[in-house]
């Protein structure tokens, strides 16, 4: 008999192009609460969907109980006794909490369901979670806190061995967290093992039992929690080395171009305030759900706004509409390529118009001479691998498809350039094209603001970087100030403070 | 390479349309007379209107199943105004266009500003709407003796060749080249499409993609309202109670048939013109085999159905197709 419960032994996972995990172990004791923790794209995500039988490893073993296992799709994985609770719940808000709990796991009386049994069994496993609510009701009238547990009582239900936690805190408050830690320690208590993952290191320490520390899909170590501190996790997690990838240029300081003021979206900014000037990159970094990408949308226009002011060149704008943003100078560069910066089915010259119909119009009618003259011109500048401009845009590959949208915003002329994740899923001589763009406009005066969730990349290539957290700006801190370094940066990610 | 000239019609559609002449003109030898080919023509060109605005709609991934009880509504609202006391043909003509571009106006803002869901739903309602419409206001009556302003459209030909060129498919013929211009060579025009295919990137690249959407339906009430004054012509009445005939099935199935999808983002006005052609003459061919109606409908039907079915195979087979062309680049 092994001393643990679960343990993935030597677990590797390809995907084309990455080594998502890379001789990756993780090994949960009965009764133990282990923390995981890693940066963002550490490998946290895929690790648990090995785990639960979502992803099947190139190599390496899963032992239950010292069993070796194969899991071939999700429901292997929880017969063995591995349930997770994911981040985004799978709730039915509409069907009552009976009917979410039993779902797929019917009791019945003969070839009907058995509501009466399956109510009271609903009932008992809440009330041994610590909450006393009414199976009949349907899953949505409970706040967050008890939906999470209809997802533990779930896998209670199916006497797991072994409950992963993926950021079980994230979308709870203050009470709710209380309870979610008194309903994992009386799981420990019946001898359950849990994966507890978190970005709140305080969580970690006051409940968990050992904690692992995964980076760049590799295991880095596995502690009992007293011997670790808030420090050596963090340089645990970010502890590499930077190599020169990055051809940072300077550009000269210039105006304010961008200055946001208190704004606010409810329930995911709250009074986010920076300032961002012509001839220089203004870094913006955290971690993922930190409110980034939410920022950067509102100033666009792409999402309502509840409150705060926007300034541009020292102008107050009303932006309700990407339309406006565009006009008051402003191209935003979306994290998501496929979803929302190309259309896949049209071609490179039509995607390379789309925000510029105008410039590339005379009277009524587009003005054919003049597409295929800028088209032409941004194959060559930004070296867009293609027979010609008439190829369909889904074709490419992911670096050629982010030239087309850089192509794009580049016609349609702004003063403040926003990449939201600029470099994601494209290879690393694509990355450096990339780079050189942001270079170049910082030369010619323009401002870039920079979403990166890789730390090489933000200290790379910004002049100065901002780090969010939970919709807030966390610290500002500038090129040759002594915070601008990882470990700075990842401790302001984390909710730490910079002050001396 | 695909260089999207002349429109990307595939050439099987024109096929189809090829063998279908040639065995009707085997079958039946009334088919090739020149009196039936202008009946077919005539017939087209009412079809031909209503798929001009579906087209619209289809490429925004909408649909609008208003477009034949629309025009009717508008031949009904003539009608009405005609026993009133309007004598007038321009004014009712006026009129007729300003209800059908006002009814597919609401039809896009319900969809746009008050964000209904897809327009499947509310345009079948609006469909009901209209027919009822179409009814009250002509209380249940068929009218007849329309001013002769009204029924040119629909009645009027040219020259003597087999009874004569109906002047509805010339205005077609122009309204098609026109429309293809608009599609393919004007800033609006491109939107549509791309609009269709990906609305989050196209409102994230500064264009409004509500307007864009609400101009398509309005486009769609209108080429209803136009239809509607053909029909009025065509058979001398206007008859609230044809609103409930499949106008608009036959108007998306010209548009599939001619290489639209549901998915948004493509289609021609060449295609969708073969696909209106194909549908007439299909009817036609019905009536020269003296086919039972009901059976037409059946036929019309799976018509229908196996369009809709192409559409599918045709998207997989393209999918297919640029993976292996993304994985021959790969390597």
């Amino acid at each position: 008999m092994s001393e643990y419960v679960v343990e993935l032994k030597n677990a590797t996972k390809r995907f084309p192009g990455v080594v998502a995990l890379n001789h990756m172990q993780i090994a949960v004791k009965p009764g133990e609460i282990l923390g995981l923790i890693g940066e963002n794209g550490a490998g946290k995500s895929t690790l648990i969907k090995v785990l639960t039988g979502v992803y099947q490893a190139d190599e390496g073993e899963i032992y239950v109980n010292g069993e070796k296992k194969v899991f071939h799709n999700p429901n292997e994985s929880a017969a063995a006794g591995i349930a997770c609770v994911y981040q985004e719940l799978n709730i039915e808000k509409l069907l009552s909490v009976t009917d979410n709990i039993f779902i797929n796991k019917w009791i019945k009386k003969g070839m009907l369901l058995d509501y009466d049994t399956m109510h009271k069994r609903a009932k008992e496993v809440m009330l041994s979670l610590g909450q006393d609510v009414d199976p009949t009701k349907p899953a949505g009238t409970f706040g967050m806190g008890i939906q999470q547990m209809i997802e533990i009582a779930k896998a209670v239900l199916i006497d797991a061995k072994m409950i992963i936690m993926d950021e079980p805190t994230s979308s709870l408050g203050e009470k709710e967290v209380e309870q979610l830690m008194k309903t994992c320690r009386e799981l420990k208590s019946r001898g359950i093992g849990i994966i507890f993952v978190s970005h709140k290191l305080e969580e970690l320490f006051e409940l968990c039992d050992r904690v692992t520390v995964i980076r760049d899909g590799e295991y880095i170590d596995t502690r009992p929690i007293d011997q670790w501190t808030n420090d050596s996790l963090i340089t645990a997690m970010v502890g590499r080395t930077l190599e020169n990838q990055f051809p940072k240029e300077f550009g000269v300081k210039g105006d304010c171009f961008l200055k946001v003021e208190g704004l606010t979206v409810g329930g995911v900014l709250d009074h986010v305030s920076f300032e961002a000037y012509g001839g220089q990159i203004l870094g913006m970094s955290g971690l993922v759900g930190a409110g980034r990408t939410e920022t950067v949308r509102a100033i666009f226009g792409a999402d309502p706004v509840d409150g705060g002011k926007i300034y541009v060149k020292g102008k107050e704008v009303h932006i309700r509409s990407p339309k406006q943003a565009i006009q008051a100078g402003i191209a935003l560069l979306t994290e998501d390529r496929k979803g929302s910066g190309l259309v896949l089915a049209e071609t490179i010259r039509t995607n390379l118009i789309l925000s510029s119909f105008k410039h590339h119009s005379s009277g009524w009618f587009l003005d054919e001479n003049k597409i295929e003259k800028t088209g032409q011109g941004h194959i060559e500048t930004l070296r867009i691998k293609t027979p010609s401009i008439y190829e369909i845009v889904g074709q490419l590959s992911g670096g050629n498809q982010q030239k087309v949208v850089i192509g794009k915003w580049l016609n349609a002329d702004a003063d403040i350039y926003i990449f939201d994740e600029p470099t994601r899923g494209i290879d690393v001589g694509a990355k450096v094209e990339v780079y050189n763009v942001m270079n170049e406009l910082v030369k010619n005066g323009k401002c870039v603001i920079m979403i990166s969730s890789e730390m090489p990349e933000i200290l790379g290539m910004s002049d100065r970087v901002i780090v969010m957290r939970g919709g807030r700006v966390m610290a500002e801190v500038d090129r040759d100030s002594k915070h601008f370094n990882q470990e700075d940066l990842m401790k302001a990610a984390w909710g730490g403070s910079l002050d001396e | 390479m695909n260089k999207k000239m002349g429109g990307g019609v595939q050439l099987g559609t024109v096929l189809a349309l090829v063998i279908m002449c040639a065995f009707l003109a085997f079958a039946n030898r009334n088919f090739y007379s020149p009196g039936n080919i202008m009946g077919i023509l005539k017939q087209t060109a009412f079809n031909a209107f209503l798929a001009t605005g579906m087209l619209l709609c289809l490429i925004t991934a909408g649909i609008d199943l208003s477009v034949g009880a629309n025009a009717i509504f508008c031949a009904c609202l003539m009608g009405a105004l005609k026993e009133a006391g309007v004598t007038s043909g321009i004014l009712l003509m006026i009129v007729a266009i300003l209800a059908g571009g006002f009814m597919g106006f609401l039809n896009g803002t319900l969809l746009t500003r008050l964000h209904l869901p897809h327009p499947f739903v509310s345009t079948l309602g609006m469909k009901n709407v209209l027919w009822g419409a179409a009814l009250v206001v002509t209380g249940n009556k068929m009218i007849n003796k329309f001013p002769e302003s009204v029924q040119f459209l629909g009645r009027q030909t040219i020259g003597s060749f087999g009874g004569g060129f109906p002047v509805s498919f010339l205005v077609i013929i122009i309204l098609y080249i026109v429309m293809h211009i608009f599609l393919s060579r004007t800033a609006l025009g491109r939107s549509i499409y791309c609009a269709g295919g990906n609305m989050e990137a196209t409102r994230l690249s500064g264009i409004n993609t509500a307007n864009v959407l609400t101009f398509c339906y309005t486009m769609s009430g209108i080429m209803a309202a136009l239809g509607g004054i053909l029909s009025v012509g065509r058979s001398g009445i206007c008859n609230g109670s044809m609103a409930t005939q499949p106008y608009d099935t036959d108007a998306i199935a010209a548009c599939i048939i001619g290489g639209a999808s549901f998915t948004g983002g493509k289609g021609t006005m060449i295609g969708t013109m073969i696909g209106a052609l194909i549908i007439a003459v299909l009817r036609n061919g019905f009536t020269l085999l003296s086919i039972d109606s009901s059976v037409q409908n059946i036929v019309l039907g799976l018509v229908i159905i196996l369009a809709v079915f192409m559409d599918v195979v045709r998207a997989s087979m393209e999918a297919k197709r640029r993976r292996l062309a993304a994985a021959a680049k790969a390597h």
